[in-house]
């Protein structure tokens, strides 16, 4: 159990979801519909979404450890058979179920 | 109109209700078994909305009262929707009532969605994101909820199943990186990421991460931008 009272626990709670709302709303704010968007903040938003996705490909990846328990192993094989099925047929749903079935049943049944 | 956008919408969700599901239910399982009723995994998913934060503020609350540090981590795990909001500021324009939810419940998979969707002729956008965003955040408060209702009681084999989510990420990576002409971004988003990673650890290479790719992105601005003009022309 919590050894924070209730208020303690409230401002906690209010805490993470105010800050996680600035994170989200303070581009909205600084860079209001009413005056045009600086150049290179327009240059952003274009050239960050394919970064963001690179980057977030990692960040899901983050906790495995190559050098311990299965090495990356089923991660590596799972993510080559949703990228070799996204390559055959281009077919978003039909990637994630077949690398994810894929995933599952490695680590529950080979690792 | 509405029930339109809500058709085209939907199928979009699929793979994020598989995802959210399973990972909202087990973090209502996993305060159940801290000991917290299912109001607080149930309000907590409502209020924050955001997967990894809400996993880090249930080990908060079981230590000691600290609001410095809770704010810290809040803005260090948080500072990625910063990229999210300067990429949609164009596409939340002129929404109306519904721009307030849109950056609400701008999660990382909603983001991907509104982003990416190819949204049909005829479907209206706003709708479209709006439902996106609605049905994303049910998946979420509903998995949480279960989760911290129903608790230990639950018995089936899921395990591996949140690897949906970076299936996901990885489909939505490739129809990015095939629509690039020139490479820049991808290689510096993964490179950039994987670097931080190897040399911060798990714990830290976000806020790195993302202070490199901007470094790179600003850097290598020509080039990129040329790539960019010449794919629009491409497309007209």
């Amino acid at each position: 159990m919590s050894p924070m009272t209730l208020p303690q626990q409230i401002i906690t709670i209010a805490i993470c979801a105010g800050g996680t709302m600035l994170t989200r709303f303070l581009p909205f704010l600084i860079f209001s519909s009413d005056r045009p968007t600086p150049k290179f903040i327009q240059y952003l938003g274009k050239a960050l979404p394919c970064a963001v996705f690179g980057m977030l490909v990692v960040y899901c990846l983050k906790d495995v450890s190559p050098l311990s328990g299965s090495h990356g192993v089923p991660e590596a094989i799972a993510i080559a058979v949703t990228a070799g099925l996204h390559l055959w047929k281009k077919q978003m749903l039909l990637s994630i179920a077949g690398g994810t079935i894929v995933y599952m049943l490695l680590i529950q049944v080979v690792f | 109109m509405r029930r339109k956008a809500l058709r085209a919408a939907f199928p979009c969700t699929l793979p994020i209700f598989a995802g959210f599901w399973f990972l909202a239910l087990a973090y209502g399982i996993l305060m159940n078994k801290n000991g917290f009723p299912f109001v607080y995994p149930m309000l907590m998913s409502m209020l924050i909305f955001g997967g990894s934060l809400e996993f880090i503020t249930a080990s908060m609350l079981l230590s000691k009262f600290s609001p410095l540090a809770a704010l810290t981590v809040t803005i260090l795990v948080q500072a990625r929707h910063l990229f999210y909001g300067i990429t949609m500021l164009d596409r939340y324009k002129g929404m109306g009532w519904k721009k307030l939810f849109l950056i609400f419940g701008m999660c990382d998979e909603t983001f991907s969605i509104n982003y990416t969707a190819r949204i049909p002729d005829g479907v209206d956008r706003g709708w479209f994101m709006l439902f996106v965003t609605v049905l994303d955040y049910a998946y979420w408060v509903s998995g949480a909820t279960i989760g911290g209702l129903v608790g230990a009681h639950l018995q089936f084999n899921t395990k591996g199943l949140d690897f949906v989510m970076t299936a996901m990420f990885v489909t939505i990576f490739m129809n990015q990186w095939m629509q690039e002409k020139k490479k820049y971004t991808g290689i510096i988003g993964l490179g950039a990421t994987a670097l931080c990673l190897v040399i911060f650890g798990p714990d830290r290479f976000m806020i790195p991460s993302m202070a490199l790719i901007l470094l790179l992105l600003a850097i290598f601005r020509n080039p990129i931008a040329l790539a960019a003009e010449e794919k629009e022309v491409d497309h007209t």
